[in-house]
């Protein structure tokens, strides 16, 4: 089966750097999957879950938002914060949330929406991870 | 002429000094390793942040209607300058390097007629600046308390500066840390953040035509002020490596410095006590002849 390049790096450090088939990302606009030789594509990011499926099986890691740049035999993403779906505890959630409803209160009215869609998609993603 | 017990007291003095630096010495070498590494790991974030926004720059940068932070509010009148340096002294040239570009860089804006806003990242910078330019102090961030420089501090530095600039404080915002080069090397740098600037010649390179999802300004939007953060950032990490540096070597100095007085003192202490000693002699000598 073709492999692309898959890597995720946050500003802090590289998180993951392998061969991949397949990979999910949860981009601002929808989910899309990126295969090899996929067109070039630069997608921004809502909060979500990535999965980058492997010859070692699948592996899922939360963003709270960045970008993915896919160009052919290789996928970045380019993550403001990222982990892996399994080492989301309850205080990084509460943490999240509430930074998150801070910002939709004092968001004024141009980037009301945004802050609005950020905390639905960030709340939908941590349901979705936490209701395991 | 000091006496052999006061010699002797001064040596122990330098000896304890020179303890102290030793172990700062090495401390701050394992520091700076780490401070190395964090600087490595953040690099392959930087560069593809920089190659996709000088990409995205070309591609939209002339157009009607881009983004403030690329185009610039269209005037140079406010400058915002962000000085970062280090907690703690005892590094060297370290603060005083940084402080003499800005302090440059200021008197020539002032020179200029321009106004002049800075906000300072650590202490030692703002107590250099404090004395002539108080007046123009907007804010300063202090990170006493920060263990490891992480990018959430980054980021909350990054979003005073942007919200400061939605505001209308400033027209342009620039920089100035010390680059990383070598242990016994730093560079001033000062580096302008808004409007964003890039190299052509980098962006040149990177001649895949993306697809931009949802589109080039909203990607370019949600892109610029990230790239201010993470410029930032990588400011912070490399002043970070660049104190250790500098703390390094000038404790290493010291070190040495100490080394050589405690031989010096060594040998005017064994002088003065061969003195007495032959003192000593003579009178023992004298008395017995004049018996």
């Amino acid at each position: 089966m073709a492999t692309m390049q898959f890597d995720l790096v946050s500003p802090e450090r590289r998180l993951a750097s392998m061969e991949v088939s397949e990979v999910q990302i949860p981009g601002a606009d929808g989910d899309l999957t990126a295969m090899p030789d996929h067109a070039p594509l630069i997608t921004t990011l809502r909060p979500g879950v990535l999965r980058a499926i492997g010859a070692e099986g699948e592996k899922a890691y939360f963003v709270t938002g960045g970008f993915a740049d896919v160009a052919g035999p290789s996928a970045t993403i380019l993550a403001e914060r990222a982990l892996p779906v399994d080492e989301v505890t309850g205080d990084l959630v509460e943490e999240l949330i509430s930074a998150s409803e801070t910002r939709r209160s004092n968001a004024s009215d141009e980037t009301a929406d945004a802050a609005a869609k950020y905390h639905a998609d960030l709340t939908s993603a941590l349901d979705a991870i936490v209701g395991r | 002429m000091p006496s052999l017990k006061d010699l002797k007291n001064r040596i122990e003095t330098v000896k304890s000094t020179r303890k102290i630096t030793k172990a700062m010495q090495m401390v701050a070498a394992a520091k700076l390793r780490r401070a190395q590494e964090a600087a490595e790991m953040a690099r392959p974030y930087a560069e593809r942040m920089e190659a996709v926004m000088s990409g995205l720059a070309q591609a939209v940068g002339n157009a009607e209607g881009a983004p403030r932070l690329l185009a610039g509010t269209g005037e140079d009148k406010v400058h915002l300058l962000v000085v970062m340096t280090s907690e703690r002294g005892l590094c060297g040239g370290f603060n005083s390097s940084i402080a003499r570009l800005a302090r440059q860089r200021i008197q020539k804006l002032l020179g200029e007629g321009k106004t002049v806003k800075i906000l300072t990242v650590g202490k030692k910078g703002r107590e250099q600046l404090r004395r002539d330019y108080s007046d123009h102090m907007i804010g300063h961030v202090d990170l006493s308390d920060v263990k490891r420089v992480g990018y959430a501090n980054a980021s909350d530095i990054a979003s005073d500066v942007l919200n400061r600039f939605d505001a209308g404080e400033f027209d342009v915002a620039t920089i100035f840390y010390n680059h990383f080069q070598s242990v016994i090397s730093q560079i001033p740098t000062a580096q302008q953040i808004i409007p964003a600037s890039f190299d052509d010649a980098e962006a040149a390179e990177g001649g895949t035509l993306y697809d931009y999802e949802p589109s080039e300004e909203a990607v370019l939007e949600d892109l610029l002020p990230r790239g201010v953060a993470t410029q930032i950032f990588t400011a912070l990490l490399e002043n970070g490596a660049s104190e250790q540096g500098a703390r390094m070597s000038a404790m290493d100095n010291a070190t040495r410095n100490a080394g050589e007085m405690i031989d010096k003192l060594t040998i005017q202490y064994n002088r003065s006590r061969q003195a007495v000693i032959t003192n000593e002699l003579i009178e023992i000598i004298s008395g017995a002849e004049a018996l």
